[in-house]
């Protein structure tokens, strides 16, 4: 157990890239523990009860006393303090528990973001930026719910550039007080919370700093709700600090340090995003495969024709691999929270370099998880066909709210450059050795190719896919910096086109390792269904691969060598042909059966 | 005064039902049990309230069956039950089960013993009844409202369209209908708290059910359902005149 821990502690955010995963080191989601489960069957019992029957009375915005009372209900069931220490008032459940909590609550459309707002970007800088003082202050009462917050960076001029904010913090001449003066917009909960964290530039400085505001401070004026596309039900509003007189022990952290606050915070937010994302997934998949089994045309039910099967198939495969790797990378920060604890590290302290030490994984995440909910709700309307256009059916509010989330904690676009940017800082800082295995690939491809033994083992040939998709991946991320080197930052479109290979290989890398672990767990008869799952995922993977990986050789090389890393590029996303018609077919038939996504 | 939950795991709603070794067992595999509605959202959490109008007294659970079903019996404690009882023994038939709660509660002090209405798997609603009587207490079912009046219980159930207003000394077996109570979801610390609260497994006494079963049968598949015309009521009545023969 010990070389083991040594070993799971060891891994380092990114090394994925560059360094082989053992199955026995990844955490599945078949292995949550019974107290786990529970927890899970409350939330969804709590959506079930008290969530469900009223959102469409959230929606019309008509009863602004709603949304605050779902969130004192969950504070009675004690689901707003899974993440605050015992000692606060909560009950200092681990990483991974959070992270089941947030993907069933994240099917609860407009309260999934009321409470995630409230539980993460809201009561998080507190759990793990504040002092003593603030913590027994604030967070016994956010715990309970009896003040409900929200979390204020955005600014009208200041969006993904969020350092780039007006907000003024200037202390009075006593040194006591600081008067915050400025604007901030898209404010999730403003119109109830009772607590705002605030970013402001304190003087002139170049950072940003973070304040804990308490409305009756005074100086807090609140726009009208705004009209959005979806999630109409959570509030959303700007916020206006009009000489907002703030004590000064009531700043976070230090001054200057509110940027790494905000990104930290964004880190995590980040991942849970995933699991809100495949929770919301999950249950529009549900409904969609329940919808294809009782709707009938020519005499079967659609469920029964094959493009549908399909459909079902494909948000199954695509939901099943974001969540093997948001739950990989959850217990791979549990893991380093663990030992940074173990080293004597203060509890906020090693979740925050537990989280930072993965935020490449984080990015990654919320891309996939946003994007698999978004392919999700888009076929669950398909299968919905006419009725999915219908306001009146369930699809048209699962499509409206799920858009949000590819532009929240940072649009996808900015956290595909994050993605690629953290890898390549990494690598110059030398965290992660990618330039010996990025030179190993050049020398590979000038070599004649290794055919190699072809095994038949199971996952053999997974395994020898996920070296090769690493070597593409490395192959143009490594030319691209050779080539456009300093111009690389501003290559917006090949960032993308690595980004995309990064995740991609994640995501199939995943569900390899979690298919290895249920073979092992249940043995190869009761896992085939998963084996289907993989090989579908590494077949349309190493497609991707080719096609993002093509457009970015093509946009920087020419002649002899862009030929030579075509050829080597094509050799890497090359996959064993696998039937995936025949393999889709019998993962739609699983969930045709148990008419929900049982996966 | 102390109260007895009796609790049977059942599978969940949404399971598939399946038989094996020649429709003579039911298949257990990939079947996810739950508590059974009426003893979770009617029985027990009507035990809690009570309790906790008394402000004495313990909610005890007790349940027929292997270790396996430590889970359901958590679940209980994590609703907010003081402590569970399991009967070591796969719970063989209604008799069978009845006879095990009642020996276990002939030993303790319980003034009422409740159970759910019926479980929805087989549906016998059969153990209430012969608890009281191996016990020589009242029984009353369904009851949809229960009260506790000093040495007594005011209980009022829905039978036929009416509603019966029942009083009877205690101890009594009473089995629990929807109204009685409404579902509790099990907060946090009740989840955390079910951890460390005691699992009494005693071994049971030697008692021969007195049914066994022969084989399982699918219920026929439904037929679809035929739409008719509101303005075609010929059709109506020769439908159910010549197919449903029901007229």
């Amino acid at each position: 157990m010990d070389t083991m821990e040594a070993k799971k502690t060891a891994l380092k955010g990114g090394e994925w890239l560059i360094k082989e995963t053992s199955y026995q080191d990844v955490f599945i989601p078949e292995e949550f523990d019974e107290e786990q489960r529970m927890i899970a069957q409350t939330c969804n019992d709590f959506l079930q009860n008290e969530v469900y029957p009223l959102v469409e009375r959230l929606d019309s915005m008509q009863e602004p006393e709603l949304m605050p009372s779902l969130l004192d209900k969950s504070g009675e069931l004690g689901l707003l303090g899974l993440n605050i220490p015992e000692q606060y008032g909560g009950f200092g459940k681990d990483f991974i528990t959070g992270m089941l909590a947030t993907e069933v609550l994240g099917a609860g459309h407009s309260y999934a973001v009321a409470i995630s707002a409230h539980t993460g970007i809201g009561t998080l800088p507190i759990v793990l930026y504040g002092n003593d003082e603030q913590k027994a202050k604030y967070l016994p009462k956010l715990a309970t719910g009896e003040w409900k917050a929200s979390y204020c960076l955005t600014e009208p001029g200041s969006g993904s550039d969020a350092n780039s904010g007006k907000t003024k913090a200037m202390p009075t001449s006593d040194g006591k007080h600081y008067i915050i003066n400025g604007q901030k917009m898209w404010i999730t909960n403003a119109g109830f919370a009772d607590i705002f964290i605030v970013f402001a530039k304190v003087e002139d400085d170049e950072n940003l700093s973070a304040f804990i505001v308490e409305k009756s401070f005074g100086g807090v004026r609140l726009n009208a709700e705004e009209k959005k596309m979806g999630i109409k039900g959570s509030s959303t509003r700007q916020v206006f600090f009009e000489d907002c007189k703030v004590p000064a022990e009531n700043m976070l952290s230090t001054r200057g340090n509110g940027f790494k606050i905000a990104v930290n915070i964004l880190n995590i937010g980040r991942i849970k995003l995933s699991a809100a994302a495949v929770g919301a997934s999950k249950k529009v998949a549900s409904v969609a495969i329940n919808y294809s089994n009782e709707r009938i045309q020519f005499g079967r039910s659609i469920s029964k024709y094959g493009a549908i099967r399909h459909k079902l198939a494909e948000m199954a495969i695509r939901i099943f691999g974001a969540e093997s790797a948001t739950y990989r990378a959850s217990q791979n920060i549990e893991d380093r929270i663990h030992a940074y604890s173990t080293e004597g590290m203060d509890a906020a302290q090693a979740e925050l370099k537990g989280v930072e030490q993965f935020a490449i994984e984080c990015a990654m995440m919320k891309v996939e998880g946003s994007e698999v909910l978004d392919f999700v709700v888009d076929e669950g309307v398909q299968v919905y066909g006419g009725m999915g256009y219908s306001a009146e059916a369930p699809m048209d509010r699962a499509y409206r709210d799920a858009r949000i989330n590819r532009i929240f904690e940072g649009t996808n676009e900015i956290n595909r450059m994050l993605t690629v940017d953290m890898i390549l800082k990494r690598a110059m800082k030398g965290e992660i050795d990618l330039m010996g295995p990025a030179q190993a690939v050049v020398n590979e491809l000038m070599a004649i190719p290794d055919f190699g033994d072809e095994s038949n083992e199971l996952f053999a040939a997974e395994k020898k896919a996920i070296t090769q998709f690493k070597k593409a991946i490395l192959l143009v991320a490594g030319a691209a910096v050779q080539k456009l080197m300093m111009q690389l930052a501003k290559e917006q479109e090949v960032l993308m086109n690595i980004a995309d290979m990064a995740i991609k290989t994640y995501i199939a890398e995943s569900v390899m390792l979690r298919a290895e672990k249920l073979v092992a767990l249940r043995g190869e008869a009761a896992a085939q269904i998963y084996i289907d799952i993989m090989r579908v995922t590494f077949n349309d993977v190493a497609d991707k691969l080719w096609v993002s990986g093509k457009n970015a050789i093509n946009s920087f090389a020419e002649g002899d060598e862009q030929k030579m890393m075509i050829i080597g590029l094509k050799r890497f996303t090359k996959f064993e042909p696998v039937n995936t018609k025949e393999a889709r077919q019998r993962i739609a038939q699983k969930l045709i059966e148990e008419n929900r996504y049982c996966f | 005064m102390n109260i007895l939950v009796c609790i049977s795991k059942v599978p969940d709603t949404t399971s598939k039902i399946a038989f094996t070794d020649n429709n003579t067992r039911f298949d257990s595999s990939n079947v996810q049990y739950i508590v059974n509605p009426s003893d979770e959202w009617y029985a027990l959490v009507r035990a809690l309230e009570l309790k906790e109008q008394l402000g004495t007294g313990k909610v005890s659970i007790i349940t027929v069956g292997l270790a396996e079903d430590d889970a359901i019996i958590r679940k209980a404690l994590a609703i907010g039950a003081d402590d569970a009882i399991r009967i070591n023994a796969l719970p063989a038939d209604s008799f069978f089960v009845a006879s095990q709660i009642a020996e276990y509660a002939k030993t303790q002090d319980y003034k009422l013993v409740l159970t759910g209405k019926e479980t929805i798997d087989y549906n016998n609603a059969e153990v209430g009844g012969m608890v009281a009587e191996l016990l020589g207490w009242e029984f009353i079912t369904p009851a949809n409202k229960l009260d506790v009046e000093s040495d007594k219980v005011r209980v009022e159930s829905e039978l036929g369209g009416e509603i019966l207003v029942l009083e009877a000394p205690m101890p009594v077996v009473i089995s629990a209908a929807k109204g009685m109570a409404d579902q509790r979801i099990p907060n946090m610390r009740g989840i955390m708290a079910a951890r460390t609260k005691p699992i009494t497994v005693v071994e049971p006494f030697n008692v021969a059910p007195l049914v066994a079963i022969q084989k399982f049968e699918m219920p026929p598949a439904k037929a679809g359902v035929k739409l008719v015309d509101p303005e075609n009521m010929e059709e109506l009545v020769r439908l159910l005149h010549d197919e449903a023969k029901v007229i």
